[in-house]
């Protein structure tokens, strides 16, 4: 059984086509990365999967469940967990919160409205604990939308990894951060990914490398190529079409703020 | 029958057309802030007021003529003073800085215009029949009211879709920034588009003011019938909002005249119910009677099978 | 996180006033206010679940208020005429049934989005019902309304609530129960998921919530804590007309709670007795409250986007430095010429008002067709303009020191 598989996927937006004819398979406890120029669909392929998009075509199997044209939340409730390019968290709701919502569905609260937040030590202990791996415990009181930049992308990649889902879907998890930053952000998500499987949009190539045990790469909406790193660096058309590009490439972590994110709410 | 259909028809089209000339306005506005605007009805109103006023000395082609300008200018100066302030805010300040608003400029009409119905009249050379069909007379006002709603609107689609400004406006509304990277002045389109739209809702509150009675509750009337229609028409839509306004104007127009009620619907299939039944108020229900409400089932139904109105675009 | 027994306080206290108000104040004025009171902050916080909370702006919540009322009228009649019988003081409580049964009808349809399209639905769903209330005389009783007497059915403990105190301590104890209740909601898994919604709609279905459930349940909520004003209105005032449940009424509910502040819980609470008050010892004083209430509204939205209890707010950064004091004068600076600058147009108002007739203000007689009195509201409100105008830099120097920023990144407001 493979944890997530996608079958001749494709996704048409009017005319244009963006995800073309897409399979990939992903077994339980892979670290996989997809990597691709700009504009090559990556981010709508996590919209895809996550059920912000419904595919034109194609099936999308999670632990063998079809969940393409299922809602995002229930998708979500099946273990499949993701964090946004464009930092998508509660803006008036304190750090703390934000990561409490993220943990609320795990745990079994749903819509309740006669547990009282407050004296669920187990709850608040676990919010607490994963702020402090984010490093965001001095901020936990801090309304959300009042943290710096870089602060944000770690709250956004707590609320994702919150849930303690299967399967952890980062797009450009370490996006705009500095670089010690980035290395800490790894570190966790490396920590925090143990046992599960991880699907991460990058630009860096030194972390793609360092973290995946495959990698796809997605042009112009079609998988060229999807192997171990090994392979895909000695893979000429991968070459040709995009790693010609590495050691450019390699510095390059800005490219994931581009100012017309697509994926923005 | 076919006189009440004729003129029902007529009535109809009058009443449209006058709601197409707030409508129109309401729409631009929304189209460039995204936000509607509570008190454009208010704006509506003051024409009729200010109309009224400037009649009893000039006369009521003067009305018409200064009354829209001086509620486009007051227009304009609530956009840049007070709605540009809001807008940081974010969309609900917006729409509750606008209702406030409607709230505020009725209480002043109150204030200086009293709370009493004015006799404001329509001019006395448009007081004669144009026709007369079985018998029925129809006003020359009425005419001349078709006439310059008709005008209006060749005239604005003209301006928006043929001229330089309505193409920088059209543009502006939908990419601001880079109109303004062109070295136009975004802000300023903005409280032009304002100024024009309030007075627009001004010529239609000055024709109107003298067959729908000018008194402190109209635009409480039609605030929110010219809200349902620019929903109905699909937010931002034009050519919507005027299908949407006869729609509403005919419907209206035809449930009054019409005369079936569930009375005769119940005949119609055998049955009959007795008067003191604790539902009798269902089973007596007329046509007539639920004229009023029309619009607004009309807007719930919409909203929840179509929410994007007839003419709206593709959901974001 | 405040400890539970500063929690306990705020609470003792909150009961405390409102068991001891009619002590201080026990003219039958005064209670009269009251009662409105209790009936308005009961109102304005479950309108307050819906917007500041849930993000869903409402001109239509006074079909929830207005149909608990009239369902709890009629229950009276029932019990006057014995075809149930039950103690009354539980009528607040079948008027929140009512409103939670027509919330859940409605709200099934209508939260399946935020924004306009709410606002719209609840817009034209607050007229249908309105209208509709016109059209069904035998429930509602058309434009006269529906009455009743709240003195039948069994008493309670001996007390028949024949006299307005009675039923303040009954509407004290349904307020502080009602705002217990809509406090603790927020508190639980519901209501914060309502407050993320509101926030990120997009991002709560991706942890698992459904936005259009979360709103659904908010939207009950605010139903049922309506209905229960409505109840208690129905108790009050023993009628209730078609006015209840209208647009009127939506308005005067959404222009509390904005007054008050959304972004707080004790918001809604705040707008309720200003707007009261302003309602019942405005009017006694001028016939044209409403206008002021207008300006006051327009003022606030411009000026004070955060309410009166964001007003409050803005001040516990220097409070918990301990620089209130030093905001004092720079206040009083402005402060007075800004009140003397109002009180001049008020006049003015007045006399614009009071045309052709002498009328005291403010023990002062005034006539509008005297030019000396025009000159000296004018010369007065120039003088306290320029006034205001040049202390303002002051104003608010001062209060950039009192909130200057001590750590990096320290500053910040409570939300
Ligand atoms: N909702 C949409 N409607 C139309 N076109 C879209 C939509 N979303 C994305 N696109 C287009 O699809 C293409 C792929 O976008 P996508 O965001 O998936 O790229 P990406 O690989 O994530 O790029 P980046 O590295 O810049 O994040 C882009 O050309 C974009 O303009
Ligand atoms: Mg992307």
């Amino acid at each position: 059984m493979s944890m997530l598989s996608l079958q001749n996927v494709s996704k048409q937006f009017g005319e244009t086509r963006i995800i073309r004819d897409v399979s990939l398979d992903i077994e339980p406890g892979e670290r996989h990365a997809i990597i691709g120029p700009n504009g090559a669909g990556k981010s709508t392929l996590f919209h895809l999967i996550s059920g912000k998009y419904q595919p034109t075509a194609g099936k999308i199997l999670f632990r063998d469940n079809e969940i393409q044209g299922k809602t995002p939340f229930a998708i979500a409730r099946l273990g499949l967990a993701r964090s946004f390019q464009v930092t998508n968290i509660f803006p008036r709701l304190s750090v703390f919160e934000n990561i409490r919502c993220g943990l609320l569905w795990k745990e079994g609260f749903g819509y309740s409205f006669w547990h009282l937040l407050g004296r669920q030590k187990e709850l608040n202990d676990k919010a607490l604990a994963l702020l402090v791996e984010i490093g965001l415990a001095d901020r936990a009181e801090f309304p959300a939308g009042e943290l710096a930049y870089a602060q944000q992308r770690a709250l956004e990649l707590g609320i994702a990894i919150a849930s303690g889902a299967e399967l952890i879907m980062l797009d450009e998890p370490v996006a705009g951060m500095s670089h010690s930053e980035a290395e800490n952000a790894v570190a966790l998500i490396r920590k925090i990914t143990e046992g599960k499987t991880l699907v991460m949009v990058e630009h860096d190539m030194n972390i793609v490398f360092d973290v995946a045990d495959r990698i796809s790469v997605l042009v112009y909406g079609e998988i060229i190529a999807s192997d171990t790193p090994a392979a895909i660096r000695a893979n000429p058309r991968v070459q040709e079409a995009y790693l010609g590009e590495v050691p450019e490439a390699a510095t390059d972590t800005s490219s994931g703020q581009n100012p017309e994110g697509v994926d923005g709410a | 029958m076919l006189e009440v259909f004729i003129f029902s028809t007529l009535n109809g089209l009058v009443t449209g057309l006058l709601l197409f000339m707030l409508a129109s306005g309401l729409t631009l506005i929304f189209s460039m802030m995204g936000v509607l605007n509570f008190a454009h009805a208010s704006f509506y109103m003051l024409g009729a007021y200010f109309a009224y006023s400037i009649s009893l000395h000039l006369g009521f082609w003067m009305g018409l003529i200064f009354a829209p300008l001086i509620v486009g200018i007051l227009g304009a100066v609530v956009e840049r003073f007070a709605l540009r302030r809001v807008h940081a805010h974010g969309h609900v300040a917006e729409l509750v800085f606008t209702f406030g608003l409607a709230f505020l400029i009725e209480e002043a009409v109150q204030f200086f215009w009293g709370p009493d119905t004015k006799n404001y009249q329509s001019p006395d050379i448009l007081d004669f029949p144009l026709f007369t069909l079985f018998g029925q007379e129809f006003s020359a006002y009425r005419g001349f009211m078709i006439a310059i709603s008709v005008g209006i609107f060749i005239g604005l689609y003209y301006v928006l879709t043929r001229s330089r400004i309505g193409i920088i406006i059209q543009a502006a509304i939908t990419h601001p920034h880079t109109v303004a990277n062109l070295g136009h002045n975004v802000p300023f389109i903005f409280m032009g588009v304002f100024g024009v739209g309030t007075a627009l809702a001004g010529v239609a509150g000055v024709i109107a003011g003298p067959v729908l009675t000018t008194f402190p509750g109209m635009a409480v009337v039609l605030g929110s019938i010219v809200f349902v229609i620019v929903v109905i028409g699909g937010l931002g839509s034009l050519g919507g909002a005027f299908i949407a306004s006869l729609l509403i104007g005919l419907l209206q127009s035809y449930a009054i005249a019409s005369n079936v009620g569930m009375p005769d619907l119940l005949n119609l299939v055998g049955l009959e119910f007795s008067r003191d039944h604790p539902l009798t108020d269902l089973w007596t229900l007329t046509l007539p009677q639920i004229a009023p409400i029309l619009p607004f089932l009309l807007l719930v139904l919409v909203l929840i099978f179509r929410p994007t109105g007839i003419a709206g675009k593709r959901e974001q | 996180m405040k400890t539970l027994a500063k929690k306990s306080a705020i609470w003792l206290a909150y009961l405390g006033v409102l068991l001891g108000l009619p002590l201080l104040f026990d003219s039958i004025l005064a209670i009269t206010i009251f009662n409105q009171m209790a009936i308005a902050i009961i109102f304005a916080l479950s309108y307050n679940m819906l917007l500041g909370q849930g993000g869903m702006l409402s001109f239509g919540h006074a079909v929830y208020f207005g149909l608990g009322g009239f369902m709890a009228v009629h229950t009276l009649v029932m019990i006057e005429y014995e075809t149930v019988y039950f103690s009354i003081i539980y009528i607040p409580l079948i008027g929140g049934l009512i409103g939670l049964l027509a919330a859940v009808f409605i709200g099934s349809f209508s939260t399946h989005k935020a924004g306009t399209v709410f606002a719209m639905i609840s817009l034209g769903i607050g007229e249908l019902v309105a209208a509709s209330s016109l059209i069904f005389v035998s429930f509602f009783g058309g434009e006269a309304g529906v009455n009743a007497d709240r003195t039948y059915g069994p008493a309670f403990f001996g007390i028949e609530f024949f006299q307005d105190s009675e039923i303040y301590y009954l509407g004290a104890a349904w307020v502080f129960i009602a705002t217990l209740f809509m406090y603790l909601f927020t508190q639980t898994p519901a209501g914060r998921m309502a407050n993320a919604v509101r926030d990120n709609p997009e991002r709560a279905e991706f942890i698992g919530y459904s936005a259009r459930r979360v709103r659904f349940i908010s939207f009950c909520a605010a139903g049922f804590f309506a209905g229960i004003a409505g109840g208690l209105f129905a108790l009050n005032y023993e009628f209730i007309t078609e006015e209840n449940l209208n647009a009127v009424t939506s308005g005067r509910v959404l222009l509390m709670a904005y007054i008050g502040g959304l972004g707080y819980f004790i918001g809604p609470i705040i707008g309720a007795v200003i707007l009261t008050l302003m309602n019942s010892l405005l009017s006694n004083y001028t016939e044209l409250w409403m206008l002021y209430l207008g300006i006051m509204f327009v003022l606030t939205v411009l000026f004070l986007p955060r309410g009166f209890a964001g007003f409050i707010m803005m001040h516990r950064t220097a409070w918990i430095r301990g620089k209130l004091g030093s905001l004092l004068l720079p206040y009083l600076i402005t402060g007075l010429p800004a009140l003397v600058f109002a009180i001049a147009g008020v006049a003015m108002i007045e006399m614009l008002h009071h045309e052709g007739e002498v009328f005291h203000f403010l023990g002062i007689p005034l006539e509008s067709a005297n030019l000396s009195h025009w000159l000296m509201c004018t010369v007065l409100a120039a003088i306290a303009y320029l006034g205001c105008k040049r202390s303002l830099p002051q104003l608010r120097e001062a209060w950039e020191s009192a909130n200057a920023i001590d750590e990096a990144g320290e500053e910040r407001e409570a939300s």
